[in-house]
């Protein structure tokens, strides 16, 4: 057997004794991604709308009909011009607007296509998204039935405008989110905590004493993890298209790719947390409250970074969550390519090998 | 023959002077007793000699390489047993062994073969699937024992082997420390316990990082007309001038 496979072998016996750890670091996805995904898209209801139907007829009727009838939706009235709509919606009265084009039952007959505007309050990014959804999936129902109906096959366009945070960020953000938060905690927390053990326990002199080179012990020790949160982002990733329906629109392997570079990142900064304190006590400080903190406030999983004040946004140019959340948002929903990611590779790589530099230096600052 | 050469070792730490300038010789097969207070640079200088940290100055040679250059092939032929205890608990008693055995380069059938043969010579044979966690300290340390000569070093260095464990139990390890001996290996053990200093062929003392005294127990007593190695070590450490 060679050195490094009794090694790592003994690192995976450490992580499958500790139950209670090991449930919690697979556990924790799963239930992270579910509260926010619960919490975030189901609990929206009561979404007061308003309909501004120019010239109403057979179509529009049903279709806000339809609207009125559905259990999610308090259709507070008719407006009679797109100005009201502006002001119902700044004053807060409103958090959707449905808006026909004139003629538009006479249109479906003529040309087989109409139009239909649907302008959702996106302050909250979550409410907005969820009641287009839910009014687009009425229209959808709506086609289908008309379609089985009628021999002339038509098309209703619809356009839909988010007000106010037109780009949508943070609502299918707390995927990559709840990825940079978890890959980050596991690999740097776990990987510290298990070499100060080390260090505590005394092994590591024995370690050290022996035929094994640091580089080696080191490695080692991130392969178990590396395993667990390749697990974890399978985890993840599928609760998040099967249970979730957020879309993998870009490609798979470059997804998989820049999780391995942030997990590679993750590790990178583990090691070196471990160089820099004694107990594993203050691993688990420094990476709790050291990391965690940030990339929960400054990556722009929960506050959208356009928004913070500038020191922040300055801040959070060396959170590496901010880089990999943005690349995954890029790949996963916007569905772009290796080009557009780039800088955000080039950026983690640069952490990468910046961390695994400092680890080797105040390594050998250590054993010198 | 020497297996251990050391000529004005020196080792700092900024400002301060942990190992000062120390010289001796380890014969092949014998007990080395390195005696010291707290502080004293003991474990420094074992760590020096184990390749763990470089010296800042002097010269050495431990199993015929060199200290500063060789270090690979020192870890190679040594054994090293720490002053904490420093066995994986949560792993089981035969896991333990395979696991260093396995890092010292023994392959799958010798350490199949020489582990039963320990745990029989041990009577452990009933306690080879038990979490190392859970044996009494004196075991632990017997076991942490065997594991550190178990890939047949030239030369073991044990830093405190027998701290917290009760004077039985200490009685038993010097045994297996002995024996060890007998068979050839070289033993380098620091301790606290000045009965145990007996058991030694030679004994160092260290004082403030310098060794102030090297020669067999029965020697060092009549030099310093003391009764025993206790004595002759309250003598030679009340000199000390470091504070811990």
């Amino acid at each position: 057997m060679s050195q490094f496979n009794a090694f790592v072998q003994k690192e995976f016996y450490h992580i499958f004794r500790d139950k209670r750890t090991l449930l919690i670091i697979l556990g924790m996805p799963i239930v992270q991604m579910l509260l926010f995904g619960f919490a975030m898209n189901m609990e929206v209801t009561h979404i007061r709308t308003a309909v501004f139907d120019p010239s109403p007829d057979q179509s529009t009727t049903q279709i806000t009909r339809r609207i009125e009838a559905n259990p999610y939706f308090d259709v507070v009235g008719q407006v009679h011009s797109e100005e009201e709509v502006n002001n119902l919606m700044r004053q807060g009265a409103i958090d959707l607007a449905v808006i026909y084009e004139s003629g538009f039952h006479r249109n479906i007959v003529h040309s087989g296509e109409a139009q239909i505007q649907f302008i959702a309050d996106a302050s909250d990014p979550n409410r907005g998204t969820v009641a287009t959804n839910y009014v687009t999936g009425i229209l959808a129902g709506y086609q289908q039935e008309m379609m089985q109906l009628q021999t002339i096959p038509f098309h209703i366009n619809t356009e839909t405008r988010m007000l106010y945070n037109p780009q949508m960020e943070s609502a299918y953000l707390f995927v990559p989110g709840i990825m940079g938060l978890i890959l980050m905690i596991i690999c740097t927390m776990m990987t510290s905590v298990s070499i100060v053990r080390e260090q505590e326990q005394g092994t590591m002199e024995v370690l050290l004493a022996s035929p094994l080179k640091p580089v080696t012990v080191l490695m080692a020790k991130t392969i178990p993890y590396t395993v667990l949160s390749a697990i974890n982002v399978a985890s993840i990733l599928l609760l998040s298209f099967f249970v979730l329906n957020v879309p993998i629109r870009g490609n798979f392997l470059l997804l998989l790719f820049v999780c391995l570079l942030y997990i590679l990142l993750s590790l990178t900064l583990g090691l070196l947390i471990s160089t820099l304190v004694k107990k594993q006590l203050d691993a688990v400080l420094v990476s709790g409250i050291g990391l965690m903190m940030p990339t929960l406030v400054l990556s722009g999983m929960i506050f959208p970074i356009g928004n913070m004040p500038l020191v922040l946004q300055w801040s959070s140019y060396f959170v590496p969550a901010r880089w990999f959340i943005t690349a995954v948002r890029k790949i996963m929903i916007e569905g772009q390519g290796i080009m557009t990611v780039l800088p955000e590779i080039g950026i983690l790589l640069g952490m990468t090998v910046f961390l695994a530099v400092l680890s080797i230096l105040n390594t050998k600052k250590r054993l010198a | 023959m020497n297996v251990i050469e050391v000529s004005e070792l020196t080792k700092k730490f900024g400002s301060f002077t942990a190992v000062d300038h120390i010289s001796f010789d380890v014969k092949e097969g014998e007990i080395f007793g390195f005696l010291g207070a707290n502080g004293a640079g003991k474990t420094t200088a074992i760590q020096m000699l184990c390749g763990i940290s470089n010296p800042t100055s002097g010269k050495g040679t431990v199993a015929g390489y060199d200290i500063f250059k060789e270090n690979e092939q020192i870890k190679h032929n040594i054994g090293y047993m720490s002053q904490k205890f420093s066995l994986y608990e949560d792993l089981k008693v035969w896991e333990n062994i395979r696991l260093f055995a396995g890092i010292y380069g023994m392959n799958d059938k010798e350490i199949k073969e020489n582990t039963r043969r320990l745990l029989k010579q041990l009577d452990f044979e009933s306690e080879r699937d038990t979490m190392v966690a859970s044996l009494p300290l004196g075991w632990k340390q017997k076991l942490a024992f065997s594991i550190a000569i178990f890939h047949t070093p030239k030369i073991v260095f044990l830093d405190e082997p027998t701290g917290g464990v009760d004077p039985a139990a200490r009685r038993q390890f010097w045994e297996m420390i002995l024996d060890a001996a007998y068979k050839g290996i070289t033993v380098f053990v620091t301790t606290h316990y000045m009965d145990e200093a007996e058991y030694c062929d030679r004994v160092s003392i260290m004082v403030d990082g310098r060794i102030d005294a090297l020669d067999t127990p029965h020697n060092l007593k009549q030099q310093s007309q003391a009764q025993n190695m206790d004595e002759v070590f309250r003598k030679l450490a009340r000199k000390a001038k470091r504070i811990n």
